[in-house]
């Protein structure tokens, strides 16, 4: 994390750099396109596929997979398709992960900036806070929260987002002092820049780059979390499904049909991978530019 | 070290009495209460119920009365199981959630210590490779899908392992759950092992032991294992804390009777002994693994010891 010097490299922007690093791994790319595949497919099947993911069909309970009538992952126990059913949940999972993320990096973002920036005793107070919240068990406060003010969907967004912006907050800080401590900040105050000119041109390139790393491998860590939520019981209400409560469902029925508890579960664990994966090619990516 | 110990320990006193506030005014300020159950009792056992548990009395003087409690270590009477306290039904699910969260995290730390040390002697091996693309596998599938997964091979379909029926009591059980619970921390510390390894295998004071003439073995062993354990140590405390509080899916998963049952049917039936006491006893075991972390990072690098 030292060494943040290298602000505007001469090839161009530091985006334009990350990008070409990014470009250049394909591992990345390949976490991307997968990414990029689910979402379409999540967003584009519920609404074409002739079946919902509620009505129950009694005559069609736990057909297996099969490529009659286009039930490609089968039917549940109550004859719903899975396909329609996976889908929504990806759904869930990618707009919880992405609504909570932006959440958390809101919060983290301006805690940590702000600690950072003013230093002294403001520094002090809201890193002791953070210091406290790290030691709250927050899976079992936010099954407190969800059992308390009932399911609500917007809750687990909300819940989810304040709990994860610690380590944020942390690491915004601690790059934010850095950055204040750099020569061009000394030179760029000596020629006079105002402040508000001086966060715009100088302080928030060299966090962005940051953020977006981890904001990236925040996703995954939310996604896995609405999924705990959901598996326990307490996310998204019936019949509406998110991965979390299929692979529960799942796991009721794999003696007889093992593929309800496989086929989410290996959507699951794909968004999982494909995000750290890019989080991490990300983190590369910004870091050996700015080695 | 013991001022450096104190301080620590009496930080921990206002991080608990935050973490106690919190759960206590959580659950007493929303509405609906521990005894809104579909049975109609009449408003005379209704208020002798409520006398019985101190619910009569102002809220301010339930919470003195709590942390007064609490500060004696009696976490109060249990509201959902009559005639048991709190106290007893942690001392009743601890034991399980311990044994299974020391098994997996000593399983975590052999297999994923091994796996990051064979990864990073072996740099861009095709073992190499493996390790780490089964380490990012590891991270990326929850718990909760390895564990049913888990039953499904093992249990159900070899017949190797049991997976449930916790009370016969024979070390087959705690198999599956201590492993399944291991899965995405030993792939933490693989990866972690293996970028440390590598770092310190790079470092001038190994080319110094190469150029005396040092087996590559003692090299490894001698000289770099314990630099290249700190980051490891430093992961301990959050994963230890982790373990912990993953213990309650496993539980779930595997009907085992810990403490992480007690805390989710205690959320659902508003018993608001056990859901604060539960949350306080894990903020205390956060508070104290993370300092038992630090403690063995100052054990492992001598130069953290000299006060500051």
């Amino acid at each position: 994390m030292n060494g943040a010097a290298a602000a505007v490299s001469p090839g161009g922007s530091a985006w334009r750099a990350a990008w070409r690093q990014l470009r250049a791994r394909r591992s990345a790319l390949l976490a991307l396109g997968v990414l990029a595949a689910i979402a379409l497919a999540a967003l584009l099947v519920p609404c074409f596929s002739p079946y919902d993911y509620a009505t129950p069909v009694w005559t069609r309970i736990f057909t297996p997979p099969t490529l009659q009538a286009g039930r490609i992952f089968g039917t549940d126990a109550l004859g719903r398709d899975l396909l329609v059913r996976v889908m929504w949940g990806c759904r869930i999972s990618l707009l919880v992960g992405v609504a909570a993320s932006l959440v958390s990096v809101v919060i983290g973002v301006l805690w940590g900036a702000t600690a950072g920036y003013l230093g002294g005793r403001v520094d002090g107070l809201l890193m002791r806070t953070v210091d406290v919240l790290y030691c709250v068990p927050f899976i079992p406060l936010v099954i407190v929260l969800e059992v308390l003010f009932g399911r609500n969907f917007l809750l687990v967004f909300v819940a989810i987002g304040t709990v994860s912006w610690l380590d944020l907050a942390r690491i915004v800080r601690g790059q934010t002092l850095s950055i204040r401590a750099q020569d061009y900040i000394a030179a760029a105050q000596a020629l006079g820049v105002r402040p508000a000119t001086m966060i715009r041109r100088h302080v928030v390139p060299n966090l962005i780059g940051l953020v977006m790393v981890y904001a990236t491998l925040t996703v995954p860590s939310v996604i896995l979390f609405e999924a705990l939520l959901s598996f326990l019981g307490l996310g998204v209400q019936a019949p509406l499904a998110s991965l979390g409560s299929l692979v529960a469902d799942g796991a009721g029925e794999m003696q007889a049909n093992p593929y309800l508890l496989v086929i989410p579960a290996a959507f699951l664990a794909a968004i999982i991978l494909c995000f750290n994966r890019l989080g991490d090619a990300l983190r590369d990516a910004f870091e050996s530019h700015r080695g | 070290m013991a001022r450096y110990l104190a301080g620590r320990l009496l930080t921990a006193i206002p991080t608990l009495l935050v973490i106690a506030t919190l759960a206590f005014m959580l659950l007493h300020l929303t509405p609906g209460g521990p005894f809104d159950s579909d049975r109609i009792l009449t408003p005379q056992i209704e208020r002798s119920i409520a006398a019985r548990y101190h619910l009569d009395e102002p809220l301010w003087q339930q919470y003195f009365r709590y942390l007064g409690d609490l500060a004696r270590g009696d976490l109060g009477p249990s509201f959902q199981y009559r005639n048991t306290s709190v106290n007893e039904l942690i001392a009743q699910g601890l034991p399980v959630d311990v044994t299974i969260g020391a098994l997996s995290m000593l399983f975590a730390l052999l297999a994923g210590g091994a796996l990051g040390l064979l990864a990073a002697t072996r740099q861009g091996s095709v073992l190499d490779q493996l390790a780490t693309s089964v380490a990012i596998l590891g991270i990326s599938v929850p718990v909760f899908v390895t564990a049913p997964l888990l039953i499904l091979v093992f249990a159900m379909r070899l017949h190797w392992l049991p997976a449930g029926d916790w009370v016969s009591g024979s070390w087959q059980h705690l198999v599956l759950p201590s492993v399944a619970l291991a899965l995405p921390y030993t792939a933490y510390i693989a990866r972690i092992m293996r970028a440390s390894t590598c770092d310190a295998l790079s470092q001038p004071f190994i080319r110094t032991a190469r150029a005396k003439g040092l087996s590559p073995t003692a090299v490894l062993w001698r000289h770099a294992l314990r630099p290249a354990l700190m980051p490891v140590v430093s992961f301990l405390g959050p994963a230890l804390a982790g373990v912990l509080t993953g213990s309650i899916v496993i539980e779930q998963v595997f009907g085992l009777p810990g403490m992480g049952r007690y805390f989710v049917t205690g959320a659902l039936n508003r018993d608001y002994t056990v859901v604060t006491g539960i949350t306080v006893l894990y903020g205390a075991l956060i508070i104290g693994l993370n300092l038992l972390a630090d403690l063995s990072y100052a054990w492992l690098d001598p130069r953290l010891r000299r006060p500051a």
